[in-house]
């Protein structure tokens, strides 16, 4: 048995003293897309911030492996060079900072750290041109500060642009659907689709099935009150779209 | 007493034959400060009487000031009858190459992305024939002097020039302006001189790279530019590299004449030593910069000021003539124990005058920093405009911004306009960036480049990338 890209073992975390995730296990392996459901509040933003190492969650118990190694303690740009990427549910804003100027300096941060070459200028706008046409990103946005100004779905295709440029291996997408129209969905869902590959996986967070009509998912799996209640095929992201998530709230209480 | 008064006596009457520049080792008066040493200093660099005179004049008139105390940095009190208020510049110690020199200060001169050639001079390294400083400066002067452009040191500008300085030395910043600028005009060492003829466009930026004499003439230095009817001048001070002093207090003043239709464009970096983590140590850099504006002139101060355990300094523009501009841009950083108190005073006196304040202040640590700034409408500026930001960054819980804006106008018809904010860098910032694989400390950088921006882009292309780095340089390890 290959060993999976992604493995979460009995993970507990917590945020200020208050545990949020007690005990959550998910394996994912390369080639794979899976999706994460779940009810607000029931820790699927929490997942994919531990996982790529914010500093304000503890980690009582458990592991999280990538490829096969523990990453709980390493830094956070660590995770990213070693090509762990997550798109954000809220795009921060950074004045002053280029988007180009920014993911250049990304993009080559990564690169040292892997030992390659860091890309010339006319390299990375060659780079630029191509995913810019993937995700299409008005080029306008580019040469902005990073998301200073830009529409709510502006800011999410600049994630899924930021992601066609870093071209990681474990992409974790939160809630980027959301906030989406249908254009700005489809092309969102190309862009993930262009990239499927057989040594990248994607986690994707969402609230809706909506997305994954475009995505077809692997395996879909629900969140509920910090534990993972239920796995299943893409049957059961169109069962929760009809049933809501009430039956499953019983189920796992008298589990 | 007397035989201080003896001492003082001597050398005041000793010949100064080869001017300013020639090196005497250990040539100095003993500390304190009365009118003997005034006129010994005087007499030490062959002035002419109406400058002694003048020295007098600030002297006395110091003798009837008090220090002020209104300014939020508090500093332990000066003895100023303890202070060496003349010593010729002793011969820096050569060093045969770059081998010999910490290399904690070659790490930094490499991040700063400093030239080897400006390192050696840096560090003191014996230059070889081709860089030799000299020449250098040789040539640049040559090249200046076709064009009618006068840049020398001050005391030179003296005795060469003596109409242009008798003419200009106090008519922005006179004797009787401040405690500390009036004993700068009473005990000034040296500086720099620079005259730029009607029409002529300066060819080149000048820096303190080709200056003359800077060497141990840092403490009271003298700067005096003036631009004639339609020239325009880009001038350079001070250097990203840190520069370390034994001299605490450190009293310049600058003063620009900028005529009918002239440019000064003045860029400062300012990167003295602050002190230790404790707060121990450190310059006192209480500087008096001040320009004039005649019509249709512009004058425009850019600082980056991330150095010093205090800084206090308020670069001033006093619009005089209708239609002439004024600029203030300026970067203040402070962290560990570092204050500054900075800002500006834009004077507008005559018509359709216009002012832009930009300033950002990035306090981390226990840093604390105040802008204060003047605007000064007087009642015949008809149309007179003003924009000014005021933007502060806060890193840490620990470090203090305040904005103290002052608006005096005497005109109806003028109109002022004042934003300003305060902000702190967020953690979800410095997370996404992480995410994206910048360390943490390019993070920060980043982030405060990003808000520096305004300011950064007015400085000279080379400076702005040096100060650039500068600033991420000052910021490592104050997060987290």
């Amino acid at each position: 048995m290959t060993t999976p890209l992604l493995e979460v073992k009995d993970l507990h975390v917590s945020v200020d003293g208050t545990e949020i995730l007690h005990g959550v296990n998910l394996s994912v392996a390369a080639g794979e897309v899976h999706a994460i459901m779940g009810t607000n509040g029931s820790g699927k933003s929490t997942l994919t911030k531990v996982i790529a190492g914010h500093p304000d969650y503890e980690i009582t118990k458990g592991d999280v492996l990538y490829k096969g190694k523990s990453i709980i303690e390493d830094e956070p740009e660590d995770r990213a060079r070693a090509g762990i990427f997550l798109a954000f549910q809220y795009p921060v804003e950074v004045p002053g900072v280029s988007n180009m100027y920014f993911l250049r300096s990304a993009l080559n941060a990564q690169r040292k750290s892997r030992g390659e070459e860091e890309l010339s200028g006319a390299q990375f706008i060659e780079l630029v041109k191509e995913k810019a046409k993937l995700v299409d990103i008005d080029q306008g946005l580019l040469n902005r500060s990073v998301n200073e100004g830009f529409s709510g779905g502006e800011k999410k295709r600049n994630e899924i642009f930021q992601l066609a440029m870093l071209a990681p291996t474990l992409a974790i997408l939160d809630e980027t659907d959301s906030g989406l129209d249908i254009d700005a969905l489809k092309t969102v869902a190309d862009g993930v689709n262009s990239m499927r590959a057989t040594e990248r996986a994607f986690l994707l967070v969402t609230h809706y099935q909506r997305l994954l009509n475009y995505i077809q998912p692997d395996q879909v799996h629900v969140l509920l009150g910090g534990r993972i209640v239920k796995s299943g095929g893409k049957d059961l992201a169109l069962q929760l779209e009809e049933k809501g998530y009430a039956w499953l709230e019983e189920e796992a209480a008298t589990a | 007493m007397t035989e201080t008064n003896e001492t003082v006596q001597a050398l005041a009457e000793q010949e100064y034959k080869h001017g300013w520049s020639s090196e005497v080792e250990s040539d100095q008066l003993p500390p304190g400060l009365n009118e003997d040493i005034v006129r010994a200093i005087s007499a030490k660099k062959n002035e002419p009487q109406w400058l002694t005179d003048w020295r007098l004049r600030a002297y006395r008139h110091w003798l009837t000031m008090p220090e002020p105390d209104w300014q939020k940095p508090k500093y332990p009190k000066i003895d100023y009858q303890n202070i060496i208020y003349y010593s010729a510049p002793k011969k820096k110690p050569t060093v045969e190459s770059l081998d010999e020199v910490d290399p904690e200060l070659l790490e930094t001169f490499e991040k700063l992305g400093i030239s080897l050639d400006e390192q050696k001079r840096l560090t003191g390294v014996a230059v070889d024939a081709v860089f030799d400083s000299v020449s250098v400066k040789t040539t640049f002067r040559e090249e200046l002097s076709k064009q009618g452009i006068v840049f020398c040191s001050f005391s030179e500008a003296v005795h060469d020039h003596p109409e242009l300085v008798k003419k200009y030395l106090g008519s922005v910043v006179p004797y009787t302006d401040n405690y500390f600028a009036t004993l700068n005009s009473a005990v000034f060492s040296d500086g720099s001189f620079c005259y730029i003829p009607p029409g002529v466009r300066c060819p080149m930026e000048l820096s303190t790279y080709f200056r003359i004499n800077t060497a141990g003439t840092g403490q009271f230095e003298r700067t005096l530019l003036i631009a004639d009817e339609g020239a325009y001048v880009s001038y350079l001070e001070g250097c990203t590299a840190p520069q370390r002093d034994e001299n605490q207090l450190h009293a310049a003043v600058v003063e620009l004449v900028a005529l009918k239709g002239a440019h000064i464009k003045y860029s400062t970096v300012q990167n003295w030593y602050p002190g230790d983590k404790n707060g121990k140590g450190g310059v006192f850099n209480f500087v008096t910069k001040r320009g004039t504006a005649h019509e249709n002139a512009k004058v425009s101060w850019t600082q980056v000021e991330t150095g010093s355990a205090i800084t206090w300094k308020y670069p001033s523009c006093v619009l005089k003539g209708d239609n002439s501009v004024g600029e203030f841009y300026s970067v203040a950083l402070t962290r560990d124990h570092q204050m500054a108190d900075t800002g500006t005073k834009m004077i507008h006196i005559g018509k359709n005058t216009k002012s832009t304040i930009i300033s950002k202040g990035i306090s981390a640590g226990q840093g604390d920093q105040t802008y204060r700034g003047l605007v000064k409408i007087l009642p015949k500026a008809h149309g007179a405009r003003n924009y000014s930001v005021c933007d502060s960054l806060l890193i840490g819980g620990k470090c203090g911004a305040h904005t103290v804006p002052y608006i005096e106008s005497a005109n109806k018809s003028a109109v002022i306009e004042h934003e300003a904010s305060t902000s702190k860098i967020s953690d979800d910032q410095i997370f996404f960036l992480r995410q994206r694989g910048l360390s943490e400390e390019d993070a920060v950088s980043m982030i405060v480049n990003g808000f520096c921006k305004d300011v950064l882009s007015e400085l000279p292309m080379e400076f702005a990338v040096e100060a650039q780095k500068l600033l991420g340089l000052k910021l490592e390890g104050a997060v987290g």
